[in-house]
């Protein structure tokens, strides 16, 4: 019963969605002021339907009812609490079910409390909201139902990958889809605006904690998935380029701009065209990174679930939603003015630069992600990876970053050289400086060399801004836009030092030897199997000194687990402030020897330490927009409340 | 403005051929096989000690003596090697010179194979670094090449040979032999 | 998904053990490696005595004892794929043919070839697919157009905003 109780509350669900679009729809006409008024409450009711149709499916993976067929193909009886849970969204009906649910939350809290905009342009919103939600429920409920029962019930479940069974796993699709659905949410009120003619600062800053919420979880997301596959692959690497990580960055770089954009709109009312195209992009960039996933249309190593038939119903999505936006976007734009005016030495200028800068990165992202499925139509096959991509975004990214340094020191509209001359030359110092200094000792490649020099660089650049200010009463916004741009130096600081400076060793080792690798002694003093619960593994235990220091033990194995049948490494890594250690057991070679694979990688771990300061400052942003409006909020309240008090 | 226009018309129509690629791509069966570029040159030079005692190993000069060949490159450790052995064995039945290259495989578990789905073989080669395969372009197991009388590669079969892979690699082979 | 889905289709398959060296990795922007994680399974389920058993090529897991070659060898693998793979190159791949590629990669670099003559050997074997480094080519000169392009109009539009000063 319970199943079909969810099957029910998500139809139920489905047609209140409906309900929303039509009551919408109407409410942009004359005589459809009545109909207005269905569409906040139907997006409250829809959100709780389809909590309840996930809390469904939750109860269901808790049970573990094998009569449902999604269960008994994701699930085991076996399997710990919280890998059950985590089966539920561990699977395409499951995980689609979990987004049309965050989705429809999202639109259920717009609904109770955004007033700021005008009402038409809310329920415009709010019915692209509705529209974008059908398209998923006609996923579900037409061709991936969760709740579909199974005949005969299977004695067991098939339980669930052990490579899977990580909490990081766990965590991994709702991280993801709180991103996604953020830029729905920015999408639908992009679209709601220029339905409206609405595309005012107003609009910007309705929609900027949307797209600030969304960019913290995709930058989350993408630094978790980094490190994941750093240590899980046990190739030391952290970004392949590969397909499925260009699909991750590709949402990223277009919000990241739309972040930027959006703020010039809401504190200056310029580039009001440009802000929706970008929450247009932004949106279409996460649809077309679940299509690349999910169709299996390009190869990759993170992924190699291919199911053309949900590609395609994908596709149809991506085509209605991105085609349509975009459709009304150049038959509308005209009508949108450009808002106001500004020189190029300001800070809207710089923005600019900054958007310009990572919309031409984007391009060439997806330039060279969909390069090969180009030339495949013609039965040409290519590959296009790193020495592609690092090279030329390169050529963007660098510029940029001199912008970041400099952006934050203007003022807006119009500055003058003079006025931030000093900064800019202290500024430039360091880079120059840090440029030479590490050239001269180190003599590295020169993207390295440039990347380090302009690391130190944004390092003491983000928060040359705080200079001269009252720290206790700057805006917790500001120290946001500090901390993130301080988080990009860190990070890419972390890339460079990687890149330049890691030394690896490959080494056939007896039990007893020392093999030196960087400033590390990394001696073998046993293998021995270990038994785990569901695999069994050799286990080396070595022991590594840093120059000479005090021995820590650390032990990488090789597992197998039986069911299903599969070897991993597992790598062990021992952290310092300044690297990692990395080290992988290898295969048995001749006369009782062991392959080693050991790397030390300085400041390797400052990559995703930058990512999290990124998050972070993010999140500091967040948290001061939304306090300012809450503040307004209530201080708009009182005064009615008093001159409510004064008329009586 | 006017100019804003048709840039955005040229977004929507970039978005449009976008999504007819992709269409179109998704239409396709996924081909993930690597064709070797060497097809149209003559086999580099080689030689390979035997695989197993029973038959003598393969050099690239046994491959130019004048008589169009099959090579077969095929490992006792991979599945689909067996699944097409009884069309290797028609192929031989019907007149087809075979000769192979096994790849990364001992002696032992090769005679093996061999004993279990028989052996179509003239000769057989061991490749015990992949060596010859990356000579010749190929990237997995199995793979057969027709080479003609000169000892030039003339056509490339990727993956297992199915009963309707025969008469098309006959007609190859006979095309090599004009 | 149904469940004929985890009947491994062994037969088709010419590589045993799936296409990758190593255990497919789920997707990490995606959803859905676990959404197949079924069908993960049922790759991974094939029988593990379908491995090769032959000791690795001498210069698959060892270095070249000049680190300036090796620092070459490092960075020419790097870009080079390994064509058993799903999108890895053959420095990050287990997989036996990609060991035997590095033999070749680290024994021709000892015997004086230059990186760059190694990657044309194997293109002229494999085509450009072998290589991560795309050559400009009738093929691929869009790849590097686009980008000069990009740069050119991003010029204009910052030109364009500097001549229309507020």
């Amino acid at each position: 019963m319970i199943a079909e109780f969810g099957l029910a509350a998500l139809w139920l669900a489905a047609a209140l969605a409906v309900l929303q679009l039509v009551g919408a729809a109407l409410a942009q006409t004359a005589g459809g002021k009545v109909l207005a008024q269905v569409v906040r409450p139907a997006a409250v009711v829809q959100a709780l339907l389809c909590t309840i149709a996930f809390v469904m499916l939750l109860w269901l993976f808790v049970r573990t009812d094998l009569s449902v067929l999604l269960v008994a193909s994701n699930s085991h009886s076996a399997k710990p609490l919280i890998f059950k849970l985590a089966g539920a969204w561990g699977n395409h009906e499951g995980s689609m079910l979990l987004w049309i649910t965050v989705m429809a939350l999202a639109g259920a809290l717009i609904a109770l409390i955004e007033y700021r905009l005008p009402e038409k342009t809310m329920h415009a919103t709010l019915g692209a909201q509705a529209f974008v939600g059908l398209g998923f429920y006609a996923f579900l409920l037409f061709s991936s139902n969760p709740f579909e029962r199974i005949s005969p019930v299977p004695p067991e479940g098939m339980g669930l990958n052990p490579l899977l069974q990580d909490i990081g796993l766990a965590l991994h699709p709702p991280t993801l889809y709180a991103g996604y659905v953020g830029l729905s949410v920015a999408f639908s009120f992009a679209v709601g605006a220029l339905l409206t003619r609405q595309v005012t600062p107003e609009f910007a800053k309705v929609m900027r904690p949307w797209v600030l919420g969304a960019w913290i979880f995709l930058t989350l997301g993408i630094t978790a998935g980094s490190y994941w596959a750093y240590y899980e692959l046990g190739w030391g690497g952290w970004w392949f380029w590969d397909p499925v990580e260009n699909a991750s960055l590709m949402p990223w770089l277009a919000a990241t701009a739309l972040l930027h954009s959006a703020s010039v709109l809401a504190s200056r009312d310029a580039l009001r065209t440009w802000t929706i195209m970008l929450g247009v992009v932004a949106f279409s960039m996460s649809m077309l990174g679940t299509f690349l996933v999910r169709s299996g249309i390009l190869t990759s190593v993170h992924a190699f679930a291919v199911d053309p038939e949900r590609g395609s119903f994908i596709l149809a999505l991506l085509a209605l939603y991105i085609g349509g936006a975009l459709v009304l976007f150049a038959m509308r734009a005209n009508t949108i003015s450009e808002g106001k005016r500004f020189s190029l030495l300001s800070r809207e200028g710089a923005l600019v630069v900054n958007n310009v800068a990572l919309s031409a990165i984007l391009g060439i992202v997806l330039l060279g992600t969909l390069y090969p499925l180009l030339t495949e139509a013609f039965d040409v096959r290519v590959s296009v990876g790193p020495p592609y991509f690092n090279p030329v975004s390169a050529i963007f990214f660098l510029p940029m970053l001199v912008v970041l340094a400099v952006g934050p020191l203007l003022r807006w509209r119009h500055d003058r050289f003079a006025r931030v001359r000093l900064p800019v030359i202290i500024i430039a110092a360091v880079g120059i400086a840090v440029l030479l200094g590490v050239w001269l000792i180190a003599g590295i490649a020169l993207l390295p060399l440039l990347g380090m020099a302009l690391a130190a660089t944004v390092a003491v650049a983000s928060f040359l801004p705080l200079r001269g200010r009252a720290l206790r009463r700057l805006p917790i916004a500001v120290w946001g836009m500090a901390v993130a741009h301080f988080g990009v130096a860190v990070a890419l600081f972390g890339m460079a030092a990687d890149s330049a400076f890691t030394i690896e060793k490959l080494s056939a080792a007896r039990v007893g030897e020392t093999t030196v690798v960087g400033p590390w002694q990394v001696r073998l003093d046993r293998v021995e199997p270990v038994a785990g619960p569901n695999w069994t593994a050799l286990e080396a235990a070595m022991t590594a000194s840093y120059d000479g220091g005090e021995g820590q033990v650390i032990r990488p194995q090789s597992r197998s687990f039986w069911s299903p049948q599969q070897q991993t490494s597992e790598s062990a890594l021992l952290t310092r402030w300044n690297g990692q250690l990395y080290a992988v057991l290898g295969q048995a070679a001749e006369n009782g020897r062991w392959q080693l694979h050991l790397w030390w990688k300085p400041f390797v771990t400052w990559i995703w330490f930058g990512g999290l300061l990124i998050a972070l400052g993010g999140l500091l942003s967040l948290i001061g927009r939304v306090s300012v409006d809450v503040r307004r909020r209530s201080a708009t309240t009182r005064i009615e409340a008093r001159h409510a008090e004064a008329t009586r | 403005m006017k100019r804003l226009r048709w840039g955005l018309w040229a977004v929507v129509a970039v978005f449009a051929a976008l999504l007819a690629l992709f269409a179109l791509q998704l239409s396709r069966p996924k081909d993930d096989f690597v064709q070797s570029a060497m097809i149209g040159k003559p086999v580099p030079e080689f030689a390979l000690p035997a695989a197993v005692e029973i038959r003598p190993g393969l050099s690239s000069a046994d491959l130019a003596d004048g008589r169009p060949k099959l090579l077969n490159i095929f490992a006792s450790w991979c599945v689909p090697c067996a699944a097409e052995a009884p069309y290797l064995a028609e192929l031989e039945r019907q007149g087809a010179t075979i000769v192979a290259v096994a790849i990364r495989d001992r002696p032992e578990d090769v005679a093996a194979f061999l004993e279990r789905y028989g052996n179509p073989f003239a000769r057989i080669g061991a490749d015990d670094k992949s060596e010859v395969q990356f000579l010749i372009g190929s990237s997995g197991v199995p793979e057969t090449f027709v080479v003609d009388g000169k000892g030039v590669i003339r056509h490339q079969h990727i993956g297992d040979i199915r009963e309707s892979d025969v008469p098309k690699l006959l007609e190859k082979l006979r095309e090599a032999g004009e | 998904m149904s469940p004929s889905l985890v009947v491994p289709d062994l037969i088709r398959d010419r590589w045993p053990l799936g296409r990758s060296g190593r255990p497919a990795v789920p997707a990490f922007a995606g959803t859905t490696l676990l959404a197949g994680i079924a069908l993960l399974m049922a790759l991974l389920a094939a029988p593990v005595a379908a491995q090769d058993s032959l000791p690795p090529a001498p210069y698959a897991y060892q270095q070249l004892d000049d680190p300036k070659l090796e620092a070459q060898a490092q960075a020419l693998m790097q870009t080079l794929r390994c064509l058993k793979c799903q999108s890895q190159s053959i420095a990050d791949s287990d997989a036996p043919m990609a060991g035997d590629m590095r033999h070749q990669v680290r024994s021709r670099l000892m015997a004086g070839d230059r990186p760059e003559e190694i990657r044309d050997w194997l293109i002229d074997r494999y085509g450009d697919y072998v290589s991560y480094e795309p050559r400009v080519t009738s093929a691929t000169w869009p790849l590097f157009a686009l980008p000069l392009v990009l740069f050119v109009v991003a010029l204009l539009v910052v030109a364009r905003r500097l001549r229309k000063r507020a």
